[in-house]
């Protein structure tokens, strides 16, 4: 099977996040990470060829630093590796996102195109299902397990509440990938020698600016999101805030 | 034509989902705010969708659409896309709202796409600015919110996040809403071929019925320091429990996760030991009484919600705070 896996570079998870000065969008100056349902794609990917045999391509869109998640993409295993490469693919909404990704592999022959879920920092969780609607694929989300079948593939969607469903699908698709489907793997240090030589294709903004259009919505502002609670902080040394909170404990939420 | 707001109720397999409510509610508030007109659309073979079409009327709507599509009735993204795609083209709604559901997220991005058009998800509320509207949403993992717009021409599509509105607060019509039904005959192929619909193993623990829940996050950073949570939990005659990174790692079983994946509670106190507070895990706990947060990051979102909050090192403040609670139940 040859996998297209969507990744997407976004900020640690504990890393302090600032405003811009416009209050659009955050300071770049953060450390990043691969956003981790993408983790997870990945991994599905990998497993599924190590199975099936076949390629794995990772794909990103984003400035020059975000080749890194491709780096480790390639040092885990991917065969190659396309960047869209510019700081202005940040900026798109999920629409734009999934026609760049859909104009950079037009002349590929994927059977299967993988996404996480939803990313750390919009929280769209679209771009997989509008890049379906794009290929004139089928999709499905959430999806915890992938078997192949003599048609296509079943897969073990998750539904809210503890529910799951197995759904068959025909091939190619679209699959978003959730968090814990398996377990992720370490690159080895062979690995991340071998990514050194393997393809990266890279892609301009310019070469997919064609298939764009205009975002359709627009972020005015970001701030800090207002409290919904009165918040009582407890502070002091860890002995002090031990007995702060056996007291409110015992006194105010009156569970001892 | 005046403006309208098309409400998409959802159900599964002749089911009402109940969170479609609270959508209804926002809907009713922007309505109030702009004059527009509200209907809600049902989709699913007219057989099964009766009861629930009489429910929703009862609301205050102008009118609940039955869209009879007989290739409905067991959910498939194709199906839904199409029939609603048809539906919208003829109804023409300024906005169309529906709930955040896994459902929902699962269509309405290609529904959008499909019409050419934008959706807005997850949104937890809404802002009028100057006659122009604004959904409010969650970024960065609940470290900001922001205020997106839409460019561009309607229908317009946003999804409410569970409990962005009360439910409860819905405000019932004077009378029935008229109900129609409307054949929608669906022609684009349907691929996918949904099977059945099933639990993994039998829910060994039931959290929704635990009064005190010590809940763990990725802060507890190995699987050994696990021990330490559980002896806190002991201690207070609680049920531990965590957030999705800790029972996706194997430190903890899958029954064991609180949030959209798993198990929603409401217990007297949820004590959050190094849990950031992302809008999955926040869903499923909102609902208690008494929220304590612990968390080394002053700005982790979960202390938006947190009744008492700490800002410090839980490996430092556990270990005291299980010999006070010893102590205190002594």
């Amino acid at each position: 099977m040859k996998i297209l896996v969507c990744m997407k570079q976004v900020p640690q998870k504990d890393a302090p996040l600032k405003l811009n000065e416009a209050g659009t969008w955050i300071r770049e100056d953060v450390s990043y990470e691969v956003n981790e349902p993408d983790a997870y794609a990945l991994e599905e990917a990998l497993r599924q060829k190590e199975k099936h045999g076949g390629e794995v391509v990772v794909i990103t869109a984003g400035p020059s630093r975000s080749q890194q998640v491709l780096r480790e993409g390639l040092a885990k295993g991917a065969d190659r590796a396309i960047h869209l490469e510019d700081p202005g693919f940040v900026g798109l909404d999920a629409f734009n996102t999934a026609k760049a990704f859909a104009a950079a592999v037009k002349d590929e022959k994927f059977d299967l195109i993988f996404t996480g879920l939803q990313s750390d920092d919009y929280g769209y969780a679209q771009t997989g299902v509008i890049l379906a609607q794009i290929l004139g694929w089928p999709h499905a989300t959430i999806i915890m397990q992938i078997d192949k079948s003599d048609s296509g593939i079943k897969v073990k969607r998750e539904l809210e509440a503890g529910f799951f469903q197995h759904v068959d699908m025909s091939l190619p698709a679209v699959l978003t990938i959730q968090s814990g489907i398996n377990k992720l793997r370490y690159a080895t240090l062979i690995g991340i020698k071998q990514a050194k030589n393997k393809p990266m294709r890279k892609i301009t903004m310019d070469e997919v600016k064609p298939s764009l259009g205009a975002n359709m919505q627009k972020i005015e502002r970001l701030y800090i999101p207002q409290k919904t609670k009165k918040t009582e902080m407890l502070d002091g040394s860890a002995s002090e805030v031990a007995k702060k909170l056996v007291e409110k404990l015992k006194n105010e939420v009156r569970v001892l | 034509m005046a403006d309208s707001i098309l409400v998409v109720i959802e159900q599964r397999e002749g089911k009402l989902n109940r969170v479609s409510f609270e959508t209804l509610r926002g809907a009713q508030l922007i309505a109030a705010e702009t004059g527009w007109t509200i209907e809600a659309a049902v989709v699913g073979p007219s057989t099964s969708m009766t009861g629930i079409v009489a429910e929703v009327a009862k609301a205050k709507v102008a009118k609940v659409y039955a869209v009879d599509c007989a290739v409905c009735e067991h959910y498939t993204p194709d199906a839904y896309s199409a029939a609603l795609k048809t539906f919208i083209e003829q109804k023409k709604p300024k906005l169309v709202l529906m709930p955040h559901t896994y459902q929902v997220r699962d269509f309405a991005p290609k529904l959008a796409a499909m019409l050419n058009r934008t959706l807005i998800s997850d949104a937890t509320g809404y802002r009028l600015d100057s006659g122009k509207l604004i959904f409010i949403r969650q970024m960065f993992q609940g470290k900001f919110a922001a205020d997106v717009s839409f460019a561009g021409d309607p229908p317009y599509f946003a999804t409410f996040q569970t409990g962005a509105f009360r439910g409860d607060q819905m405000e019932a019509g004077s009378a029935a809403a008229p109900t129609e039904t409307v054949k929608i005959d669906v022609s684009d192929p349907i691929r996918n071929k949904p099977l059945d619909i099933f639990k993994e193993a039998k829910q060994a623990v039931d959290l929704t019925q635990a009064e005190i829940i010590v809940s763990v996050g990725r802060g507890i950073k190995e699987q050994k320091n696990i021990e330490m949570v559980k002896q806190l939990a002991e201690a207070l005659g609680g049920e531990i429990a965590a957030s999705r990174p800790i029972c996706d790692s194997g430190w903890l079983p899958m029954d064991r996760q609180v949030g959209s994946s798993g198990q929603t509670v409401a217990p007297k106190l949820y004590l959050a030991l190094g849990i950031s507070g992302a809008i999955q895990h926040i869903v499923g706990m909102k609902g208690a009484r008494t929220i304590i947060a612990i968390n080394k990051d002053a700005e982790a979102p979960i202390f938006e919600i947190a009744d008492f909050g700490v800002v410090g090192n839980l490996f430092e403040i556990v270990p005291p705070l299980i010999e006070e609670v010893k102590k205190a139940k002594a």
